[in-house]
């Protein structure tokens, strides 16, 4: 990809040979009269950190969340892993999982992390974290937690580990979040607008986490606001404008030499 | 258990479930207890009779006891169908969420994830029934079970110590009110384990 004699930042080491992780193909979402997707693809290779960007109400958080069927697709291919979702019609016409397991199995790949962190209020972080290893994948009570304890210490909550989540501030919330996403060593991570819900001193600390992962490989696809963040740490960068992708390419591109007018309105009003 | 399982049919269930609860919560709620346990003791000993008869079995006595503690358990169904659907409600949708996100299966995300998040909310509604139905056992002395309010009638009556039977038997409820209310604190306290008090943490 790059032709220059100088050592390509780890950015772009995702080779393009690289197995597909995610793969999104003309995907549409209605709810009931209002038709959020019109017909999105999305790729993600392994090792690429996706950045989509896009107004409010332009899909993108919609788009992320059909890659694990927290919404369902109206329409369009979903293949996670090389494993295309099975889907069919219920009873009132709504298009359904066809096999719940099959749904389940695939969203235990996905490491999620919501805009409000959302941790089971009725646990403690330490508890938080091995819950889905544990009952989920059936991982021994002992290294779960040896494992969490790790990752809690990789996200500088080593000593909250037996705290409640309501006695955090929502970084340390996040923070937690994402040490439970990475608990059950996800395929790939899915940011749905982790930074939105905190306050402006607190996206710091959660940014500076998302963006070492981003750079020891790991695969994600990030919904953000957060432009000067994507444009560090994405490999790819999509632009949704009102459920349609106006405009996709690496950061430089979309970022410096935006085409389309929408796109360069956009990142005017966020700029 | 009737009241999970009511709750849970009414936020989840088909259209025919949520239908028969609908009409299970409202009937029992409509209908004064007193004729709830008259009409199930008398008529549903009856029928659960007939049907033993008509299979070829003998007829069988039910006891007054196990017949009373069924109604009240039918009727306290009902009602706790309400408190927990709104406990239910109660949780934020988030927590549910991140369970469907992390693949967990619904029977595991009902014991792992909505019945210890709701549990806060639904403790003061439950406590209530807890209260009520302890002195709901009073109506039960009509199918002839010996309950303490009926016993006590006995006594006074006998030794036309009106005042003191009573107010014996008033203690008595209020004693088993108080140890209630010691254990409901207990389990509140425990369930509400990672919320922090209105008053903020001390």
């Amino acid at each position: 990809m790059i032709a220059q004699g100088t050592a390509p930042a780890l950015k772009y080491t995702a080779q393009n040979d690289a197995a597909e992780a995610i793969h999104v193909e003309n995907l549409h979402k209605r709810f009931g009269e209002l038709h959020v997707l019109k017909g999105v693809s999305l790729s993600a290779r392994d090792g690429e950190v996706i950045a989509i960007i896009g107004g409010s109400g332009s899909g993108k958080s919609t788009l992320l969340r059909c890659i694990n069927c927290l919404e369902n697709p109206t329409s369009g291919i979903v293949r996670v892993n090389g494993e295309e979702i099975r889907m069919k019609a219920d009873s009132h016409g709504h298009t359904v999982p066809a096999d719940r397991k099959q749904i389940e199995r695939i969203r235990s790949k996905l490491g999620m992390v919501f805009q409000n962190f959302n941790l089971w209020s009725h646990m403690t972080l330490i508890e938080n974290v091995i819950e889905v290893p544990v009952h989920v994948l059936g991982v021994k009570r002992d290294v779960a937690i040896a494992e969490a304890e790790k990752l809690l210490a990789r996200v500088g909550l080593a000593e909250k580990r037996d705290v409640y989540p309501a006695y955090l501030s929502g970084g340390q919330q996040q923070r937690a979040a994402i040490a439970r996403a990475l608990a059950i060593n996800p395929r790939v991570m899915l940011f749905d607008e982790p930074t939105s819900a905190l306050d402006p001193e607190l996206i710091g600390e959660v940014l500076k986490v998302i963006g070492d992962l981003a750079r020891e490989g790991r695969t994600m696809v990030l919904v953000t606001h957060e432009m000067k963040f994507a444009r560090e740490v994405a490999t790819h960068v999509v632009y949704l404008y009102n459920g349609l992708v106006e405009e996709e390419g690496p950061p430089e591109q979309i970022f410096g030499a935006p085409k389309s007018e929408r796109l360069k309105q956009f990142l005017r009003n966020v700029g | 258990m009737i009241g999970v399982g009511g709750a849970y049919g009414k936020l989840y269930g088909g259209p025919v479930v949520r239908d028969l609860l609908e009409v299970y919560t409202t009937v029992v709620r409509a209908v004064p207890e007193l004729v709830l346990i008259l009409l199930l003791y008398f008529a549903g000993t009856d029928l659960i009779n007939q049907l033993l008869t008509a299979l070829g079995h003998a007829a069988i006595d039910i006891n007054g006891v196990v017949a009373g503690i069924g109604v009240l358990g039918v009727v306290q169904g009902a009602y706790s169908t309400e408190v927990l659907r709104g406990a239910i409600l109660g949780i934020p949708q988030g927590q549910i969420e991140a369970a469907r996100a992390y693949g967990m299966p619904p029977g595991l995300l009902l014991r792992r994830i909505t019945l210890p998040a709701m549990l806060p909310f639904a403790i003061p509604g439950l406590a209530n029934l807890w209260l009520i139905a302890t002195k709901d056992t009073a109506l039960l002395a009509i199918v002839g079970v010996n309950e303490l309010t009926q016993t006590t009638r006995t006594a006074a009556g006998a030794t036309k110590a009106y005042f003191t039977f009573f107010m014996a038997a008033g203690a008595l409820y209020l004693v088993l009110t108080l140890v209630s209310n010691v254990v409901i604190g207990r389990v509140e306290r425990w369930a509400r384990r990672g919320m922090p008090s209105i008053a903020g943490p001390h």
